[in-house]
């Protein structure tokens, strides 16, 4: 069940020149939120943009006393309502509308968990690791970036316990080049024995690229896909995912099938360019 | 408090809002959320004989006060609709309006056949006037012949109260409304969405995957306002008014303007839980003004006096 709320920002934290997190005082959502599900944000009250913006659930925020205060987001700065989110002033009201969208199953242990992320793509695995933690699932974060600048929260996920592999394309921090090079390494060396899921979350050829490697080493991979939304309630249409069906295939709702899918049944070539 | 209750033909509707086809899927949607019962109606999303896949994506772009839709009438067929989600629109004790849609007039009628042997059916919604694709009403939509001649057809095939929604995308909408009404239409709601375009200018293509697309939203408001009063003045058939509502004070517009009842589309997406204030704000407006009944608001515009006559 989703529900709206006009929640005050409890604060914003800028990480770089494109970059902040959102924290919204929003309990009712928090309560509710699993690893992976989604809220749309009306960035601003007008009529430009006129719709919501999707964002996963990045963090579970706490009072001193362990109380949910709210939720936050991680936000790039890419068009006219990321931008408004950036410049968002503790205080401001924003309309949070969720949790919306199938979340991901976290495994148990003996089972390892392995998150892949590229850039912003890290938002869903922040609840995701204290659901693996609370498990005691083992788990490693693959997380790539452009530059340096692109990778936060290393700390975040270092204290529940995960494996930090990080990558960088220009070699400014952690190996350089892609996050999927150092996954298929270890890949190669994970005993066939060792249960294992692969989350991912990124740009889609990052997505792609993991989709192809978990066929190659029979590993399943289930990824976070977020194409242009309308409503993310079910009623609009405009988010569908084409997903194999039978000898087929078919075009369903991502906000309400997805965001999270496994892999091997979403069309990767029909996926819409530039997400 | 007021009455809020409208008749569309034989129908009586415990208010005139509802949820506009095509911006509210199949009603089951939002059954977790809202009581479905306590709208005046649901107009469920187009549906034709059969499956239908609709246009790869993207199939949605926003302009300022809009957006553009280019969706395709992704639908489920109406056999589907009839087994899977009418019993739970039934159960949720929602009023049902449904929009058919059709590549010819024999399609047209079966797809209200089956809908009159379902039980749960209030009224059908005639869709003549989809943007977006070649063959599905909008050849009807645009031409009077046409539009005559599938309001005429489903009229013969059906009992339920038939309300053909009307295009906005022809040179004088009242004439259609005069059409229906000619031919049999119980009621007439428009206006559906204005043919529209938007471009990418780095790449040079256009934004929508099908090119072009349906204008809705706040931005085409006051043009739809002018054609619900224009086909106030042609025609004596209930209106449904629609076109960017987005709030209580856009729904009056249209009841002055002499919409029986409105439809609400694009503002569902923005706002989901938009239903109890536009109907407790309107039972509001209605006592504020003396009005004992929402009916006695509907065409009440006052026009100014002129100086010449």
């Amino acid at each position: 069940m989703a529900v709206d709320v006009f929640a005050p920002v409890l604060a914003n934290t800028r990480l770089s020149p494109d970059y902040n997190v959102l924290a919204l005082a929003a309990p009712q959502i928090a309560a509710l939120a699993r690893p992976g599900q989604f809220v749309m944000l009306k960035t601003s009250s007008g009529l430009d943009p006129l719709l919501r913006r999707p964002f996963s659930v990045f963090e579970h925020l706490r009072d001193a006393d362990g109380a949910l205060q709210g939720i936050s987001i991680l936000n790039k700065r890419v068009g006219v309502g990321t931008a408004q989110l950036y410049e968002a002033r503790p205080g401001d009201r924003i309309s949070v509308l969720g949790p919306l969208g199938r979340p991901f199953v976290p495994v148990h242990p003996p089972a390892a968990a392995w998150m892949v992320a590229g850039g912003v793509g890290l938002a869903p695995f922040a609840t995701l690791a204290e659901s693996l933690a609370d498990r005691a699932t083992p788990m490693t974060l693959f997380y790539g970036g452009r530059s340096a600048s692109d990778l936060y929260y290393e700390s975040f996920f270092a204290r529940l316990g995960a494996e930090l592999v990080l990558t960088t394309e220009d070699g400014t921090r952690g190996e350089s080049g892609r996050v999927t090079q150092p996954l298929e390494r270890a890949l190669s060396t994970c005993p066939a024995g060792q249960p294992l899921a692969i989350y991912a979350c990124g740009p889609t050829p990052m997505m792609r690229a993991v989709a192809a490697l978990g066929e190659r080493y029979e590993r399943e991979v289930f990824v976070s896909l977020e194409p242009t939304m309308g409503c993310g309630m079910g009623g609009c249409y405009s988010c569908v995912v084409r997903v194999r069906s039978g000898t087929g295939s078919h075009f369903v709702r991502s906000c309400l099938d997805g965001p999270v899918f496994d892999a091997t049944t979403v069309v990767w070539d029909a996926l819409q360019a530039g997400h | 408090m007021a009455d809020l209750a409208v008749r569309i033909g034989s129908l009586r509707l415990t208010n005139p809002i509802l949820a506009a086809s095509g911006c509210f899927g199949y009603g089951v949607e939002y059954a977790d959320s809202l009581d479905l019962a306590t709208l005046g109606g649901v107009v469920v999303k187009g549906l034709f004989l059969r499956e239908r896949e609709g246009h790869p994506p993207p199939r949605i772009v926003e302009t300022p006060a809009g957006m553009l839709n280019a969706i395709g009438l992704q639908g489920i067929g109406v056999h589907r609709f009839v087994a899977e989600k009418l019993p739970e629109l039934r159960r949720l004790g929602a009023t049902v309006f449904v929009n058919i849609c059709g590549s010819t007039l024999d399609e047209y009628c079966e797809v209200a056949r089956v809908l009159s042997d379902a039980a749960g059916v209030a009224a059908l919604e005639l869709n003549i006037s989809c943007p977006n694709i070649k063959e599905g009403g909008i050849q009807f939509g645009c031409s009077l012949t046409g539009t005559y001649e599938v309001v005429s057809a489903v009229r013969k095939v059906t009992s339920l109260p038939i309300i053909p929604k009307l295009t906005p995308n022809v040179t004088d909408v009242a004439s259609f409304a005069r059409a229906a009404e000619d031919a049999g239409a119980d009621a007439v709601s428009l206006v559906n969405t204005f043919l529209a375009m938007a471009i990418d200018v780095e790449t040079r293509m256009p934004k929508l995957s099908n090119v072009m697309g349906g204008l809705s939203g706040p931005a085409i408001r006051p043009i739809a306002v002018r054609m619900v009063w224009e086909c106030r003045q042609a025609v004596k058939l209930p209106i449904l008014g629609m076109g960017g509502i987005c709030s209580v004070s856009d729904a009056l517009e249209f009841i002055i303007a002499g919409a029986t009842a409105v439809q609400v589309g694009t503002a569902n997406f923005v706002k989901p839980f938009i239903w109890s204030e536009l109907i407790d704000g309107l039972g509001s407006y209605l006592d504020r003004h003396g009005y004992p009944s929402v009916t006695d608001l509907i065409g009440q515009l006052q026009l100014p006096a002129r100086e010449h006559a």
